[in-house]
């Protein structure tokens, strides 16, 4: 198939940044999107210009670096991460726009690469247990409701990949934070911190510049894992609360 | 910063007061939509005077009317703040969005709809809320004693038909703001649960059609029955 790709070119954070437009011929429909934009980048190698550069590592759909703004949608039009995306998925003659995910607490690093550092440091602020759990327990040895464990697990499938943040109209992180805080707070181990947690990764969040939430779901419809906004709401409750009857005045 | 503070002035905090006036309003809305309803009595307007009477007069009333401005300041005021830092979240838009393909119209336009809704208020607070306030105002006589004549002034408003196609346009914005407002308010409180939230879900739809309906309705009904 022929395309027409266009694609956001930057050459730091500093420039202003513009598209520019690619005509790749010849591309197989069973390809995944990013092999395309491989055969993009090794035909612009040979003509010694600089490369697209983008964000990618596993393309196995599991690790949550690749990310791409394609088409007006972040992973484009199907919902799945980018390196899960096929060429299928689009028609011979189509043009393709390509962005970087648009967001302040996302500084654009180079091209379509954006600094998602402020997970990190959401996740730094309390996403984590740092009472000693020991090695892997035995099954069912620390007794857990088999639905209490399913939806700390759908919690705990995000990847950390920034498509909510993209497609979300006020660059909210909240169902990024969301999953993180709710994947503890509902397993014993998450106890110990569980208020503390909530107080510091929102505000965390909010001083990383992410917008709040309007409950418009198009974070939840357009992620790749299809987290569910109802981890939002535990957000809220555990916050809440957490502010409430914490010792932290 | 205090702990209060610190809260009320966070991202989650916010939205709980956006959540906690905006489900204020929409109690309110249920007094006043129930309230106007006497219009629609047929005794010449002697019921709807004598509650009109009692809203201004009543101790009760005149606090919870206190709370419903509040309310609207606070919505309004606060609406604007997260509007600030959600525009700042994003500084550079996209070339190319399908939004339409993620969420609904009225909840990615809640402020537009708001500020239309808010245009609305000051308009109506003027015809009627300022006229039974501060304006001259024609008497009645019941025999339970002299009115201010309110019925007449909605009366002769609405057989004004410019008037009372903005009523049911602006009832129609009420409606598409609700339609998000109600269950959303739920979920930002956190009250999110398998049982209860497809009730919620249903009876914020129900109630967003079905009271700027009613709304709606009034000025309709008013300017064909001055027709006559």
């Amino acid at each position: 198939m022929n395309l027409t790709l266009k694609v956001w070119r930057q050459k730091n954070n500093a420039d202003k940044g513009s598209f520019n437009n690619y005509t790749l011929t010849g591309i197989s429909e069973d390809m995944s999107f990013l092999e395309m934009l491989d055969v993009l980048n090794e035909e612009l190698s040979e003509k010694n210009e600089d490369p697209v550069h983008f964000d990618h590592d596993c393309r196995e759909g599991i690790c949550g670096m690749c990310s791409l703004y394609i088409n007006g949608k972040p992973h484009g039009p199907q919902q799945t991460t980018t390196c899960q995306l096929h060429m299928r998925s689009f028609k011979d003659g189509d043009t393709i726009v390509i962005e970087p995910w648009r967001a302040s607490a996302f500084p654009v690093v180079k091209d379509l690469v954006v600094d998602r550092g402020a997970f990190d440091r959401i996740i730094q602020a309390g996403g984590y247990v740092s009472v000693n759990t020991g090695g892997v327990p035995d099954a069912n040895e620390i007794p857990i409701p088999k639905r209490i464990a399913d939806e700390a697990f759908d919690a705990a499938t995000c990847i950390g990949c920034g498509a909510c943040v993209a497609a979300c109209k006020n660059a909210s992180a909240m169902l990024f934070t969301s999953a993180k805080i709710s994947q503890l707070a509902m397993l014993p181990q998450g106890q110990v911190e569980r208020k503390e947690r909530a107080e510091q990764m929102v505000a965390q969040m909010d001083a990383e510049g992410f917008g709040a939430c309007t409950n418009t779901g198009a974070c939840s419809a357009e992620c790749p894992k299809g987290i569910s906004l109802t981890n939002i709401a535990r957000m809220n409750r555990e916050y809440f609360s957490a502010v409430a009857s914490s010792e932290n005045v | 910063m205090s702990w209060v503070t610190k809260t009320f002035s966070s991202t989650l905090g916010r939205k709980l007061l956006m959540a906690l006036t905006g489900l204020f309003l929409i109690i309110f809305l249920i007094g006043h939509v129930s309230g106007n309803m006497l219009l629609f009595k047929g005794d010449g307007g002697q019921a709807f005077n004598e509650y009109a009477d009692f809203m201004t007069t009543n101790q009760l009333v005149k606090a919870l009317s206190y709370l419903t401005y509040i309310s609207i300041i606070a919505h309004v005021v606060y609406a604007i703040i997260l509007s600030v830092v959600n525009k700042k979240a994003r500084p550079v838009g996209y070339a190319e969005v399908k939004a339409s393909s993620n969420s609904s119209w009225n909840s990615r336009n809640m402020g537009v709809l708001g500020t239309i809704i808010l245009i609305f208020i000051v308009v109506h607070l003027q015809n009627f809320w300022a006229q039974m306030h501060w304006g001259s105002i024609p008497m009645v006589t019941y025999e339970s004693g002299e009115y201010r004549d309110l019925y007449a002034v909605v009366n002769l408003a609405f057989s004004n038909i410019g008037l009372v196609i903005l009523y049911v346009v602006a009832m129609a914005f009420l409606g598409f703001h609700l339609n998000h407002g109600f269950a959303s308010a739920f979920q930002t409180l956190g009250l999110n649960h398998k049982k209860y939230t497809p009730a919620i879900k249903f009876i914020g739809s129900a109630f967003s059609i079905l009271v700027p309906a009613l709304f709606a309705s009034m000025p309709i009904y008013i300017y064909f029955s001055s027709l006559n």
